[in-house]
C-alpha cells in the first residue's frame, strides 16, 4: 500500500490482504428524506459497509427496477437536489475518511449542474468514484475522462452482454473497480446462478487486475456470500432500498438498513472460510 | 446547393447532429445498438429490403399518398394557396406505420421474433401491432395509465389485433414512462426482443433510421408539387412532438434554400404554463439515449409535458430537430391547445376532414401564416393522421358548441 494510491485502491488492497469481498452497499441520497437517509449514510461504514454508493435521484432511472425508481421519487418529493446530495457526502467526510464513497445515478442531473462544477465540487466533498449508467466508453469525453483528471474514479458496468470485442473499450479508462451486473435487466431482477456469474467473472479477470464488484440481483446474506467466494467485491441495492420503502418509519428504515448491512458484512467475512 | 454543405447528411459516425443525439444508454443496450446500426447499414445497400418496403407501402399501406389542395381553407383565409399532405389516409390512420414497416423488416433480417414498443396517444401503438400482425410476430406495447384512459379506443385496437398492451404508473404514466418501461424490457429481453421506436429520437441509429423511413413523406411531397405547380413549395408545416412526421416531411428539402420550414410544438396551455414545447421552453439535456431539448427543473429532473394531443405529449424532441434550431435552417413555433381546437374545427369545416389533433396544430399554424401570405405562396402541411381517436377529448373541449 502506497500514499499515492486512492481511498478506494487502499480500500480494495487492505481487504485483499484480508482475503475477503468489500460490501458495497447503495442507497437513493435523500431517500425517504434528507435528515433520515444522512442518518442511514453516517450509520453505514460501522454496520460494516465497506464502499458505499450513494444514488444521485432521477426522475427516470431508465436501467433501474422499480424499487430504486420509487426511492428516487421519495427524495425528490421531500426536495432533494444535488447540493444536497453534496452536502451528504461532506457530512460523512467529517467522521469518516477512509470508507470510499461512489456517486451513482444519470448523466442528466449532472450534466444540468454542470460538469466542471459537478467534479470540483464532488472532488471537495470527498467523492471517491461516480456511477454514471447513460455514459458508455463511446462518451468517454463528457464527464469520465474530466472526472480522471481531478481525481475520481470512473467506475465503468460490464454485463453479459459486453464481449470480448466491447470488453476492452470497457475496461479502458474505467479504474476503481469494475461493476459487473450479472444479469440483463434491470436492478432489483432475479439473480443468475453463482457458477455462471464466477464463470463470467473470471473471463474478465483475464483482462484486467482490478477489483470486481458482482451485483444485480443479490439480496439475501447468503446471496451475498456465495458471490464473495470469488468476486472482489458484493453490491447490494434494491434489497436496501426495500428495507426503507417498507419500514414503518423513517427512522426505523434506517435501523432496518444498517441492520441488513451487518447481516451481509458478517456473512461476506466468512464467506471464504 | 451545393453537396459539400448539404444539411442531410448527418448524423456522424457518433450519432451527433451537431452537439444533439449521440448513444447515451446503459452498457446492456450497447452492443445490441450498434447490431442494429450494423444491420441497417447493410439493408440500405440490399435492393431486396427497398423492394419489399415499396410493395409494402403501396398494397398494404395504400400510399403514395394525395397531396391534396385545400381550395376552400385556401379561400377563407385569403392568402396562401395550402396544400395537405394526406398522411391521415394510411392504414392505421397516420403516418407512423410508415416507421413501423421499415423497422419491423429490419426486426425479421435480425431473426427477432419480439416486439417492443412504446405509445402516447396509441398510433404508433396501433401501427406496431399492426405490423407485427402482419409479420406473426408476439407484440408488446407499453402505455402510460394516464393515456391509457384517455386514448380508449386505440387500446381497443392494439388489443384486437393481437397486442399486449402493459400500463405503466411509474414516474408519471405517461409517453415518457412508457418510452422508460420499454427500455427497462429491451435490456431484460435483449436476445430475442426488437425495440421500433415511434419518433426521431432515442440512441443512434434510431433517429436517423426512423428519419429515413419517414422521408417517403417530403419525397412524395416534392414530386407531387413539381407535377401539380412545376416548383418547389414555399413553405412546409408540420406538427412536433418527437418530431418525426415533420422530420419525414422536411429532411428531402433541407438543401432547398428557397423553403422554409415551420415546426409547431404544443403550446398546451401557453408557456408560461404546462405544455410540451422542448425547444421554445426547454434546455438541453441528455434523455432516453439523446442529448436534445428537454423540459426539465433547474436541478435537471425531467419535467411533466402538457398537451391537449397525447401524441404530442412528450418532454423532449428528436436530436435532429434540435440541431436544425439550432443552425436556424428550421423555425419553431409553439400554439396552444385552444388554438389547436381551432384548426382542429376549420378543417372540419372548410374541408370535410377530420384531423387528429396533433396535426391540428400544424393547421392552426397555418390560419395565422396564410393570411399573411399572398396567393402565388404555396404551403404544405403534414396532415399526419386522423381525428377518430380524439372524438372523447374534442367532445369533452366543445362541449358547449356542440350541444348547440
Amino acid at each position: 500500500m502506497t500514499a499515492s494510491m486512492s481511498r478506494m485502491e487502499r480500500r480494495f488492497a487492505a481487504l485483499k490482504e484480508e482475503n475477503r469481498a468489500a460490501l458495497v452497499t447503495f442507497v437513493t441520497a435523500g431517500d425517504p428524506d434528507y435528515d433520515n437517509s444522512l442518518n442511514t449514510l453516517l450509520g453505514l461504514p460501522a454496520a460494516g459497509a465497506d464502499v458505499i454508493e450513494l444514488g444521485m435521484p432521477f426522475t427516470d432511472p431508465m436501467a433501474d427496477g422499480a424499487a430504486i425508481q420509487l426511492g428516487s421519487q421519495r427524495a425528490l418529493n421531500n426536495g432533494q437536489n444535488m447540493v444536497k446530495t453534496l452536502q451528504m457526502v461532506c457530512e460523512l467526510r467529517k467522521q469518516d475518511q477512509d470508507t470510499p464513497l461512489v456517486l451513482m445515478g444519470y448523466y442528466n442531473p449532472v450534466y444540468r449542474y454542470g460538469v466542471d462544477k459537478f467534479l470540483q465540487e464532488a472532488a471537495e466533498a470527498g467523492v471517491d468514484g461516480l456511477i454514471v449508467v447513460d455514459l458508455p466508453p463511446e462518451h468517454d469525453d463528457e464527464l469520465c475522462i474530466p472526472a480522471r483528471e481531478v481525481g475520481i474514479h470512473f467506475i465503468r458496468l460490464a454485463t453479459p452482454t459486453t464481449d470480448a470485442r466491447r470488453l476492452p473499450g470497457v475496461l479502458n479508462n474505467t479504474s476503481g473497480f469494475l461493476y459487473y451486473v450479472s444479469s440483463t435487466g434491470v436492478t432489483g431482477a432475479a439473480a443468475p446462478t453463482p457458477e455462471k456469474v464466477q464463470a463470467e467473472v473470471e473471463a474478465i479477470r483475464a483482462h484486467t487486475d482490478i477489483p470486481i464488484g458482482v451485483g444485480f440481483g443479490i439480496r439475501t446474506p447468503e446471496q451475498a456470500a456465495r458471490i464473495a467466494r470469488f468476486a472482489d467485491g458484493v453490491v447490494v441495492g434494491s434489497a436496501l432500498v426495500d428495507c426503507i420503502a417498507n419500514a414503518e418509519s423513517p427512522a426505523a428504515g434506517t435501523e432496518a438498513v444498517l441492520a441488513l448491512t451487518r447481516d451481509l458484512a458478517a456473512s461476506i467475512r466468512t464467506a471464504r472460510q | 446547393m451545393s453537396t459539400n454543405t448539404s444539411l442531410r447528411q448527418g448524423p456522424d459516425a457518433s450519432g451527433f447532429f451537431g452537439r444533439f443525439g449521440g448513444r447515451f444508454v446503459a452498457e446492456t443496450l450497447m452492443p445490441l445498438i450498434l447490431d442494429l446500426q450494423a444491420e441497417y447499414e447493410k439493408a440500405k445497400q440490399d435492393p431486396e429490403f427497398h423492394a419489399e418496403l415499396e410493395k409494402l407501402q403501396k398494397d398494404y399501406v395504400g400510399r403514395q399518398t394525395p397531396l391534396y389542395l385545400a381550395e376552400r381553407l385556401t379561400e377563407a383565409l385569403g392568402g396562401a394557396k395550402i396544400y395537405l399532405k394526406r398522411e391521415d389516409l394510411n392504414h392505421t390512420g397516420a403516418h407512423k406505420i410508415n416507421n413501423c414497416l421499415g423497422q419491423i423488416l429490419l426486426a425479421k433480417r435480425m431473426g427477432k421474433k419480439r416486439i417492443i414498443a412504446e405509445t402516447g396517444a396509441g398510433m404508433h401503438g396501433v401501427a406496431t401491432a399492426t405490423v407485427a400482425a402482419r409479420f406473426g410476430m408476439e407484440c408488446v406495447i407499453y402505455m402510460g395509465s394516464t393515456d391509457i384512459h384517455r386514448q380508449q379506443p386505440n387500446v381497443q385496437r392494439m388489443k384486437l389485433l393481437g397486442a399486449e398492451v402493459i400500463p405503466v404508473t411509474s414516474g408519471t404514466g405517461t409517453l415518457k414512462d412508457a418510452m422508460n418501461e420499454a427500455l427497462r424490457d429491451w435490456v431484460t429481453n435483449v436476445d430475442n426482443t426488437f425495440y421500433i421506436i415511434g419518433t426521431v429520437a432515442g440512441p443512434h441509429p434510431y433517429p436517423a433510421l426512423v428519419r429515413d423511413f419517414q422521408s417517403v413523406i417530403g419525397e412524395e411531397t416534392k414530386a407531387q408539387l413539381m407535377e401539380k405547380e412545376g416548383r418547389l413549395p414555399d413553405t412546409l408545416v408540420a406538427c412536433i412532438g418527437g418530431g418525426s412526421n415533420a422530420m419525414g416531411l422536411f429532411h428531402p428539402f433541407l438543401d432547398d434554400e428557397s423553403v422554409r420550414m415551420i415546426g409547431v410544438e404544443a403550446g398546451g396551455e401557453g408557456l408560461d404554463k404546462r405544455h410540451a414545447a422542448s425547444l421554445k421552453g426547454g434546455e438541453p439535456g441528455v434523455l432516453h439515449g439523446n442529448r436534445t431539448f428537454l423540459l426539465q427543473s433547474e436541478d435537471g429532473q425531467i419535467q411533466d409535458a402538457h398537451s391537449i394531443s397525447a401524441g404530442l405529449d412528450y418532454p423532449g424532441i428528436g436530436p435532429e430537430h434540435a440541431w436544425l434550431h439550432d443552425i436556424q435552417r428550421v423555425e419553431y413555433v409553439a400554439v396552444t391547445d385552444e388554438e389547436a381546437l381551432e384548426g382542429f374545427k376549420a378543417l372540419c369545416k372548410y374541408e370535410g376532414i377530420i384531423p387528429a389533433l396533433e396535426s391540428s396544430h400544424a393547421i392552426a399554424h397555418v390560419l395565422k401564416l396564410a393570411p399573411t401570405l399572398p396567393k402565388d405562396h404555396i404551403i404544405v402541411v403534414n396532415l399526419s393522421g386522423r381525428g377518430d381517436k380524439d372524438m372523447v377529448t374534442v367532445t369533452e373541449h366543445l362541449a358547449a358548441e356542440l350541444a348547440k
